[in-house]
């Protein structure tokens, strides 16, 4: 039986150069959501430096209550001090939920407090719901994303989980919403803080970012057989006025950079129109674009399984079908 | 160095049964879990630059044994292998906890490595788990790995760019998939693998560990139940002939159904 003084949903708010990030924003709604299902108070934990504004969104956003954690020292993120206020603060209020933003710092954080606190932690989870006997039921993706895992947190408290960016539903602001900011204090010693960040390098070319919002994406797979080969999945992406994008194979042969991977260990997509050039359809690659509006595959092997995903395809020789291809795009009506 | 492994089905192999929807695991040849390549490369780089000693880790059955020995034949020094029936269906917590045991039974080191997540769990939550229960520094998602003035500085690809943290020693980093080319397995390593003595075997009571605290007794959560995801077969008009013929006939379809793009 888990602890019965828990009590209360909370989500980790992380702030990002003076803005609470997206997927922050949607686990606000989501825990929401779930608060109201359990008819409980959300509260959020926010660490950083001159926050305070950003305290007072996060209530707008739909938190009942923020937990505010101000040192100059916690302007940026860095594992251990903010585990440490995640730790400190659970172990002192007891919540029964914790959600994290399953961001890159979303996951380093859950992983570092799941284990201090020993309870469980969800990763990545799709869905939510809360079942009769008070327990959440975290839903995840597994095998590639080919099935559903429910997974239940039931003798320990909280029961923790991070959401997948993009699948919760941004929580909507009302203005002039009325919540408590509360400043926690919190014992740090120097050695939280023996990790610092040296540098930052924002992303120019913003092409990660391009891929993920693109409506047209053109993939390439280990049938292109060579990195030069590439270039026929560039000129074919121009004309179709897509973003190209590789298979994990492509990637791990060194073809492309791992930032255009798309699949399991890669980037999730879901354009209206996905081009699969050389591509079989591995489980993992069919992970990251299977929600895809329209799959159109071009591939040798009939037998392959992008064909089962695929809305178009031809079989064939892709350095004949696709200069073919080429060539009739380029021709006609346009 | 310390550099923790798991042994995970092949992911080209993985494969769905079309009739019952489940992952098809029996037969299918394992490989060591992809991102861990690259961090045993990256711990293999930093020997090759500054000296040092690479012990391999792996919690799991015996047939891991394999990834060991693969790791061994690409240059690393010794392995260990902490294998016990109660540490079956342990989750994240328990495996962390294990690992840092094990680590812990092992001595001295400078920095762990893991990598960032595994192709069959893809949690992420273990390497960060072990700097917890051994209360070290971490450095997670990283694509390069430097020792600098006696610090670990680690660059992290995160969403908006990169990051680069510098931390003491010892500490714990995980390496992202596709960061570098990890090398094959050596022919002289291969025979030092041959020769053998080089795995050293440990249980749960090796690590000083409860039997209460693992597997499925202690972990948080189990999973509930697993739902297949049923994806609808698209059921797709697929051309077949000479490509002058089809590519004709998809321009033709795409066009009638207003793709965009087309």
């Amino acid at each position: 039986m888990p602890p019965p003084e828990s009590k209360g949903v909370w989500v980790f708010l992380e702030q990002r150069r003076g803005r609470l990030r997206d997927v922050s924003i949607q686990i606000i709604g989501e825990g929401r959501r779930i608060a109201d299902e359990m008819k409980v108070a959300l509260s959020g934990v926010m660490p950083g430096w001159r926050t305070e504004g950003l305290a007072r969104e996060a209530v707008e956003y739909g938190v009942d209550k923020v937990y505010l954690v101000e040192d100059q020292r916690l302007e940026n993120y860095l594992s251990r001090p903010y585990a440490k206020v995640m730790v400190t603060l659970i172990r002192k209020h007891k919540p029964e939920v914790v959600l994290y933003g399953a961001s890159k710092n979303g996951r380093d954080l859950g992983g570092r407090v799941h284990a201090i606190i020993e309870t469980g932690l969800a990763a990545d989870c799709v869905k939510f719901e809360v079942t009769k006997e008070r327990n959440l039921d975290m839903i995840r993706p597994a095998y590639g994303g080919r099935s559903l895992a429910h997974i239940i947190c039931a003798n320990h408290r909280p029961q923790m989980a991070s959401a997948r960016a993009n699948v919760f539903k941004r929580a909507t602001k009302t203005p002039g919403r009325q919540g408590s900011i509360v400043r926690e204090q919190v014992d740090f010693e120097d050695r939280d803080f023996d990790t610092r960040m040296v540098e930052f390098v924002e992303s120019k070319g913003q092409q990660g970012a391009k891929l993920e919002d693109a409506k047209v994406v053109v993939a390439g797979g280990y049938g292109l057989r060579n990195q030069a080969n590439f270039k026929m999945v560039d000129e074919l992406a121009k004309l179709v006025g897509g973003s190209v994008a590789a298979s994990r194979k492509a990637v791990d042969a060194g073809w492309f950079p791992k930032e255009y991977q798309v699949g399991q260990t890669g980037k999730t997509v879901r354009p209206e129109v996905y081009w699969a050039i050389g591509i079989s359809g591995a489980v993992q690659h069919l992970a990251g674009m299977q929600e895809s509006g329209r799959i159109i595959a071009i591939n040798s092997d009939q037998n392959a399984a992008i064909f089962e995903m695929a809305d178009y395809g031809i079989v064939g020789d892709l350095f004949h079908v696709v200069p073919e291809l080429v060539k009739a795009l380029k021709g006609t009506g346009r | 160095m310390v550099v923790c492994i798991k042994q995970v089905p092949k992911a080209q192999e993985i494969q769905v049964d079309p009739v019952t929807h489940t992952l098809k695991r029996v037969g299918v040849p394992s490989e060591i879990n992809p991102p861990d390549r690259h961090a045993l490369e990256v711990a293999l780089q930093l020997k090759d630059r500054h000296g040092g000693e690479i012990i391999a880790l792996t919690m799991g059955p015996t047939v891991f044994t394999q990834s060991l020995e693969r790791a061994m034949a690409m240059g690393v020094d010794r392995a260990v292998l902490l294998s016990d029936r109660a540490l079956g269906g342990s989750d994240t917590v328990p495996t962390g906890l294990a690992l840092s045991e094990a680590i812990h039974k092992i001595g001295k080191f400078d920095i762990i490595l893991c990598g960032e997540e595994t192709t069959d769990s893809s949690t992420g939550h273990v390497g960060p788990g072990i700097a917890g229960h051994l209360d070290l520094p971490q450095i997670t998602y990283c694509v390069d790995v430097q020792i600098v003035e006696g610090k670990v500085r680690g660059k992290r690809a995160v969403e908006d760019g990169f990051e680069v943290w510098e931390c003491p020693m010892p500490c714990l980093v995980t390496v992202n998939f596709g960061c570098n080319k990890p090398r094959e397995p050596s022919l002289s390593g291969k025979i030092r693998v041959k020769r053998g003595g080089l795995v050293t075997q440990w249980s749960a009571a090796d690590v000083g560990l409860a039997p209460e605290r693992l597997g499925l007794k202690g972990s948080p959560t189990v999973v509930n139940r697993v739902d297949t995801v049923v994806l609808p077969a698209r059921g797709g008009k697929i051309f077949k002939g000479e490509p002058s013929q089809t590519v004709i006939e998809l321009v033709k379809a795409l066009r009638n159904d207003k793709i965009a793009g087309v």
